[in-house]
C-alpha cells in the first residue's frame, strides 16, 4: 500500500513513539548494540513494534536507526549491515500487519565530512548499503533521521532515493538558541532544510527528537513560511530531560503532549509521532485527542 | 610582530590552517595558522607569547560566538584544525620546557557511550586555551580515568556523555575517582547534563558550553 496516497492536507497520521529508551527499559544495556537485538532479542523488539500498533500509530519505525556500517563497526558488526536492517524491517513489517506502515529508521553515521572523517562516496555507499537491507525487509519507505548536516542528510536521501523504489522521508535534530531561534547542532535552520532535501528527492520532511512538541510548534511554522505544500513529520521527545532520584526522566505525560497537539496541526504538520521518552501510552493519547478533534 | 600575533589570533579564529586551505573564501590564498606560527618561531618570538598571544585569544572569540550561537560546530571544528595546526610547531618548546601550559586536563566520554563530537569540540577549546589535554577517548570506564590520573597528578578529569543512558554512568565514576582521589576536580558535560544533576552526583563543575568550561579550569588556577 503505497504510503503517499495517504498523506494529505484532509488527513493527520499518528506514528509512534521512542524505541531507544524503550529498548533500555527492556534491558538494552549502555555499550550494548541495539541493532544486534534483531536478532538475539527478536522477541522484545518485536513487542515494541506490536506495543505502537496497538497503541494507535499508522505507522512504525524499525529498530535500525545505528545500522550504518559506521556505527555498526564500533561493535565488530560492520559486515552485518544487510543482516540487521532486514531483520528489523522485518519485525516491524510482522508488527505492523497490512494496512499499516513501516518506516525504516536511519540515523547519521557520526562521521564528520567536514574533519575529512569520511568522503561523500562513503557515507553514500553505507547509507545505500542500509536502505537497500529496508527496503529488502518490508520498509514502505525509508526514515532518515536525527540529522544535524545537511550534507549527509542529503547524501542519505540521494542514495535511498536512488537504490530504492520506496519514498525518502527525512528529519533534523533542532536546539533552541540563546534567540530563541532554530538550528541544528551544524548550524542549519529548518528553513534552509527544506529546499536541498526536496531537491535531493525527500518525499516528506520535519523534524525529530531535540525538542518537546511545544518547540516543533514554531519548527513547523518555519517550514510552512517557505513550503506550503509538502508532508511534515515531527517525531517530539516527552519534553527535555531531567535527572530525579538517580534516573534520568522525560517529564512530558501523554496528556501533557496531547495538549499541544491542535497546535502543531494547525502549524501544518501531516505526521505526528514521538521521539525519546514517549510511550505507547503517549501515542494511544495522540490518537485519541485526534480522533475527539 | 605584535601584528603578526594578531593575525595568528584571527587564523585562529576563522579557521584558516594553511595558505592552500580554501576556507574561509575572503581568506584564500593568504598565510594560515601554519605558516605564520613557523614564521614566528623563526622570528625568535617567546613560544609562550605565540600561545597566550596568537592562539589563546582567537580561541576565546571562537568560544564566546559559538556560546552565544552565532556559530556553530563547523566553525569551531575548522578554529580547532587551525590551532592543531599551529600546535604541532609549539608541541616541541612545551616539551622542552621553553613554554609551559596551564595545567592538566583528562577528557573521555564515559563508559558505555561511543559520541565524541563533543568531547572533541571541548578538548579542542580547551587546548587552545593553552593547557595540556590528554583525550582518553570515548567508553571510558573509571579505572582508566583513575590510571590517567596517577600518571598526571592533579589533573583536572572532564566526563562527557551524550544519551540519558550513559549520563548515569557519570555518577558512578565521579564517586571511584573521588574515593581513590579525593582532591581531584571532576566535571561534567554533555547535551543532557545539567547543573543540578552534576551537584546530586558530587560532581564539581558544570558548563553548558566548552568556553564555560574553559573560564571553570581558569578559575581553578
Amino acid at each position: 500500500m503505497e504510503i503517499l496516497k495517504h498523506i494529505g492536507s484532509n488527513r493527520v497520521l499518528i506514528s509512534d513513539g521512542a524505541w531507544g529508551t524503550f529498548l533500555q527499559k527492556k534491558g538494552l544495556q549502555p555499550g550494548e548494540c541495539p541493532e544486534l537485538w534483531n536478532i538475539t532479542h527478536r522477541k522484545d523488539v518485536r513487542d515494541i513494534a506490536e506495543s505502537y500498533i496497538m497503541a494507535g500509530a499508522d505507522m512504525i519505525e524499525t529498530n535500525s536507526f545505528g545500522g550504518s556500517r559506521f556505527k555498526l563497526e564500533k561493535f565488530g558488526l560492520a559486515d552485518r549491515v544487510a543482516e540487521l536492517n532486514r531483520a528489523a524491517a522485518e519485525i516491524s513489517r510482522e508488527a505492523a500487519g497490512s494496512g499499516k506502515w513501516v518506516l525504516g529508521s536511519v540515523g547519521p553515521t557520526g562521521q564528520l565530512l567536514l574533519m575529512d572523517e569520511v568522503t561523500r562516496e562513503e557515507l553514500y555507499d553505507a547509507f545505500r548499503e542500509q536502505a537497500v537491507a529496508l527496503e529488502a525487509g518490508g520498509a514502505d519507505a525509508i526514515m532518515v533521521e536525527t540529522m544535524t548536516d545537511l550534507e549527509e542528510a542529503v547524501i542519505a536521501v540521494k542514495a535511498a532515493r536512488d537504490y530504492t523504489r520506496i519514498p525518502v522521508f527525512c528529519t533534523m535534530t533542532f536546539d533552541r538558541l540563546v534567540t530563541g531561534d532554530y538550528r541544528t547542532m551544524m548550524g542549519i535552520s529548518p528553513q534552509e532544510m527544506v529546499g536541498p532535501l526536496l531537491d535531493a528527492g525527500a518525499s516528506v520532511i520535519g523534524a525529530n527528537c531535540g525538542n518537546g512538541i511545544e518547540g516543533m510548534v514554531a519548527i513547523v511554522r518555519e517550514i510552512r513560511t517557505v513550503h506550503r505544500e509538502v508532508p511534515v513529520l515531527v517525531h517530539a521527545n516527552a519534553g527535555m530531560p531531567v535527572y530525579r532520584d538517580g534516573e534520568t526522566v522525560f517529564p512530558e505525560s501523554p496528556e501533557d503532549m496531547a495538549i499541544h497537539l491542535n497546535a502543531l496541526v494547525e502549524a501544518g504538520a501531516n505526521i505526528i509521532g514521538g521521539c525519546c521518552g514517549t510511550t505507547p501510552g503517549h501515542i494511544a493519547c495522540l490518537r485519541k485527542t485526534l480522533n475527539r478533534e | 610582530m605584535t601584528v603578526l600575533l594578531q593575525k595568528l589570533s584571527e587564523c585562529i579564529e576563522f579557521g584558516k590552517v594553511n595558505k592552500a586551505a580554501p576556507y574561509p573564501p575572503d581568506r584564500r590564498g593568504m598565510d594560515g595558522a601554519d605558516e605564520i606560527t613557523q614564521q614566528l618561531i623563526s622570528e625568535g618570538v617567546d613560544p609562550q607569547r605565540i600561545l597566550t598571544e596568537g592562539l589563546m585569544p582567537g580561541m576565546e572569540r571562537t568560544g564566546i560566538k559559538f556560546r552565544e550561537n552565532k556559530i556553530f560546530v563547523p566553525q569551531v571544528l575548522m578554529s580547532a584544525k587551525a590551532m592543531n595546526t599551529a600546535m604541532v610547531h609549539l608541541k616541541p618548546f612545551f616539551l622542552s620546557g621553553a613554554a609551559r601550559q596551564k595545567g592538566t586536563f583528562i577528557i573521555g566520554t564515559v563508559e558505555g557511550d561511543l559520541h565524541d563530537i563533543g568531547k572533541n569540540l571541548v578538548s579542542m577549546m580547551v587546548e587552545g586555551n593553552g593547557w595540556k589535554v590528554v583525550d582518553l577517548g570515548v567508553d571510558i570506564k573509571a579505572e582508566k580515568f583513575i590510571a590517567a590520573l596517577r600518571e598526571h597528578p592533579g589533573a583536572v578529569v572532564g566526563l562527557s556523555a551524550l544519551l540519558t543512558t550513559t549520563m548515569m554512568n557519570m555518577e558512578r565514576i565521579t564517586k571511584a575517582i573521588k574515593a581513590e582521589l579525593p582532591a581531584t576536580v571532576v566535571v561534567v558535560g554533555g547535551a543532557p547534563v545539567t547543573a543540578s544533576f552534576c551537584g546530586q552526583i558530587g560532581a564539581d563543575g558544570y558548563a553548558r558550553d566548552p568556553q564555560g568550561l574553559v573560564e571553570f579550569l581558569n578559575n581553578l588556577l
